[in-house]
């Protein structure tokens, strides 16, 4: 796989962003998505927290792996910070500049270096056009060259995310979901952007094609420099691409830490109880664990609970929990955040799950979360 | 295990470079359905037939003008001369009645009308006008309302609210009264219609092809709004906005092919809707204008000799009952070939 036989003229005009350098930044994001009720006058009656004051880092060249249950706000957070929605207030700096507030035509020049891969591979490509068409598409938009110099970046791609120049031609529906999920990802890089995310991409696919796409975006990441947002339901797929891990609860992240910290230390009981779900390929091991089951549902995001979000389902919840909302402070080493009132201990923690070996299986793992 | 395996390959090999397009497979479904093929060619057939009106016309004209009235002409039955308006039957011989059917392909094929005219001559150049008032008032009602849906879909809000309400009260009509009524307006000017530079004379077939069209907007931009709303929710148009993607482009490239399907499966439907209303507006004469005939318009004038030479109506009527039967059993095709469930069914 060779990359850049091609250069397009156009690429990169902007300052360079070194590895390690903040690329984005998101300071108290909030999104809501208001109810309206009424016959002619719309009225707001409620609102959806679905991101509710979350704030990180993401410095460039690393990965950083967002999990919850769904509906914890995950996707909505990746839309937000790919502007597909507006967002309700907070900052979102990419690349040094503020565009939380950018028009869609301010947008235009931003999205050349943020890309997305969606999660499901049979909806996100257009039915009625040709592969090519699909792929060089983010190319003529921004205008990225000659008609054969696009044709030849094309095929370039086809090549780098494995598929062969002769499937240029074909529509989506000749397309197994692992091929079509190749052609997103060749869409999304198309123009080597800064930083991608991508939303589940691996969830619809068949888990035993999972590994491929997995070790394809790890493979690009490597090859061109690509920061990864990555998000999934599923602790054993983010584990193997991640540097950094998220772990978001009904709209907040509840911990954040370096990636194999957080197998090793989590400190949040919900963290825990997630780990706890992850199943392990190891029959004896797996037998041996104890499992955390969560009580009851993902409470509703229009009428959240009070102070800490996750108490009514915490088994160490205590009064304290319900009256005052936990900040996110830092647990042990550095870069290793959690907001809890209760974090578990440091020291007595010899989890039996966090013993689950790290192996190139872990990713093809289910979650049975709840 | 090794049977998947080489259907796999064989499947490789059969699309070698050139993908399927969903359009040429939609086409392949058709063209299995022998009845829609049978439907469209008897529709292609009347469109040739009506086309080459000039043909028969030549035959038959009298004077150099085959629709103008020939109450004294004379016409060849069996050899022999006679005319073509004849004296009336009875013990009175009152009246004139025109001449019945010859069968004679050369000399008034289906008889005269009241006014001497060969009905044969009539049908083919009503047709004609029944034809063009149909497919080109189809087509406009189908592109204006795929921009209206595509605007109103996809920009919602006050757009799509403002857009349907217009749509609800054309709706509202009831579609012969609204046409009688704009017919009967558009018509009392005797000068037609001037939009900007364009000018309709009052007697022109576009007249009642403006008006029909106009009427079955609502019907066409109802589903298709429903259609554009639903592709534009698709994840495909969400990746182009996230690829910076312009609102033309999302409209055209993303949004519209996707909901011409849709379209073209109304529009052999909506053919034989407006021909049938063209017809009727013909009948109850605030369609087609003299000295333009129309289907409709003839079956009108037969009336009057429905006892004595009922092939001045029936002639016409057939055609109708003919060209909208096609188009039906057509558009069924059409649906069946665009609908991907349909495949199921044709395997």
């Amino acid at each position: 796989m060779t990359d850049g036989a091609v250069e397009l003229a156009l690429l990169r005009e902007g300052p360079a962003v070194a590895k390690g350098d903040v690329l984005l930044r998101a300071d108290h994001l909030k999104k809501y998505f208001p109810i309206k009720s009424g016959i002619l006058i719309q009225r707001e009656v409620a609102r959806v927290h679905a991101v509710d004051d979350v704030s990180f880092q993401l410095r460039a060249g690393e990965t950083l792996g967002l999990v919850g249950e769904s509906g914890c706000g995950k996707s909505t957070l990746a839309r937000c910070i790919a502007r597909l929605y507006d967002i309700t207030s907070g900052s979102l700096e990419f690349e040094g500049a503020d565009i939380s507030k950018y028009s869609r035509r301010q947008l235009r020049a931003v999205r050349r270096d943020l890309q997305m891969i969606f999660q499901d591979p049979y909806a996100s490509l257009n039915p009625r056009k040709r592969v090519g068409a699909i792929i060089s598409d983010p190319l003529r938009i921004h205008r990225a060259g000659s008609r054969d110099q696009i044709r030849r970046r094309v095929l370039e791609l086809l090549e780098l995310v494995g598929l062969s120049a002769e499937h240029i031609n074909r529509y989506p529906h000749e397309f197994s979901g692992g091929q079509r999920q190749r052609i997103g990802v060749a869409r999304a890089i198309a123009l080597k952007p800064k930083l991608v995310i991508a939303d589940e991409p691996v969830s619809a696919l068949d888990v035993s094609i999972r590994a491929q796409v997995i070790n394809l975006l790890d493979d690009l990441q490597d090859e061109l420099g690509l920061t990864y947002i990555f998000i999934a339901h599923d602790l054993g797929v983010v584990r193997h691409v991640s540097d950094r891990i998220a772990v978001m609860y009904l709209g907040k992240i509840v911990e954040i830490s370096p990636a194999e910290e957080l197998y090793q230390r989590p400190v949040h009981p919900y963290t825990e109880a997630l780990l706890s779900a992850v199943l392990v390929p190891d029959p004896d091991l797996s037998a041996s664990r104890q499992r955390l089951v969560l009580e009851g549902d993902v409470p509703s995001p229009i009428d959240p609970p009070s102070g800490c979000r996750f108490h009514p389902r915490c088994r160490y919840a205590t009064q304290v929990c319900t009256a005052e909302e936990p900040p996110l402070v830092q647990h042990g080493s550095l870069g290793h955040l959690a907001a809890c009132h209760h974090p578990l201990s440091f020291e007595t923690q010899v989890n039996a799950w966090a013993t689950v070996p790290v192996s190139a299986e872990a990713p093809l793992s289910e979650t049975a979360i709840t | 295990m090794a049977a998947v395996a080489e259907q796999v390959t064989s499947t490789g090999l059969r699309s070698a470079s050139a993908g399927r397009n969903p359009w040429a497979l939609a086409w392949r479904r058709l063209r299995r359905n022998r009845l829609a093929l049978a439907a469209l060619g008897l529709f292609l057939l009347l469109i040739v037939v009506c086309a080459a009106a000039p043909l028969y016309a030549h035959d038959v004209a009298h004077d150099g003008n085959v629709l103008g009235p020939n109450l004294n002409g004379t016409t060849i039955v069996h050899g022999k001369v006679v005319p073509v308006m004849q004296e009336g039957g009875g013990l009175l011989k009152l009246g004139e009645t025109p001449i019945g059917p010859t069968w004679n392909l050369h000399h008034y094929f289906l008889g005269a009308d009241n006014i001497g005219r060969d009905v044969a001559a009539l049908l083919l150049y009503g047709g004609r006008a029944s034809l063009q008032i149909g497919i080109c008032s189809a087509l406009l009602c189908c592109i204006v309302a795929t921009i209206v849906a595509l605007i109103a879909g996809f920009f919602g809000g006050l757009a799509d609210a403002i857009l349907s309400r217009l749509m609800d009260v054309i709706w509202a009509f009831p579609v012969y009264l609204l046409a009688i009524s704009l017919a009967t307006e558009l018509l009392t000017h005797s000068n037609g219609i001037q939009i900007g530079f364009l000018h309709v004379s009052a007697t022109s077939l576009w007249t009642p092809t403006v008006i029909i069209a106009f009427i079955y907007v609502p019907y066409v931009y109802r589903p298709v709004r429903g259609q554009v709303l639903s592709v534009a929710g698709k994840e495909f148009v969400e990746a182009a906005i996230a690829q910076g993607a312009s609102n033309y482009r999302l409209i055209f490239s993303e949004i519209l092919p996707n909901v011409v399907s849709t379209v073209i499966v109304l529009l052999p439907l909506m053919i034989a809707t407006t021909i049938l209303t063209e017809s009727a507006l013909s009948y109850l004469s605030v369609g087609v204008q003299p000295p333009n005939v129309s289907w409709g318009t003839i079956i009108s004038d037969g009336q009057d000799l429905l006892y004595t030479r009922p092939w001045v109506s029936l002639a016409p009527g057939i055609m109708i009952v003919l060209t909208v039967l096609a188009l039906n059993v057509l558009g069924d095709g059409v649906r069946d070939a665009l609908d991907p469930r349909a495949k199921l069914r044709v395997r």
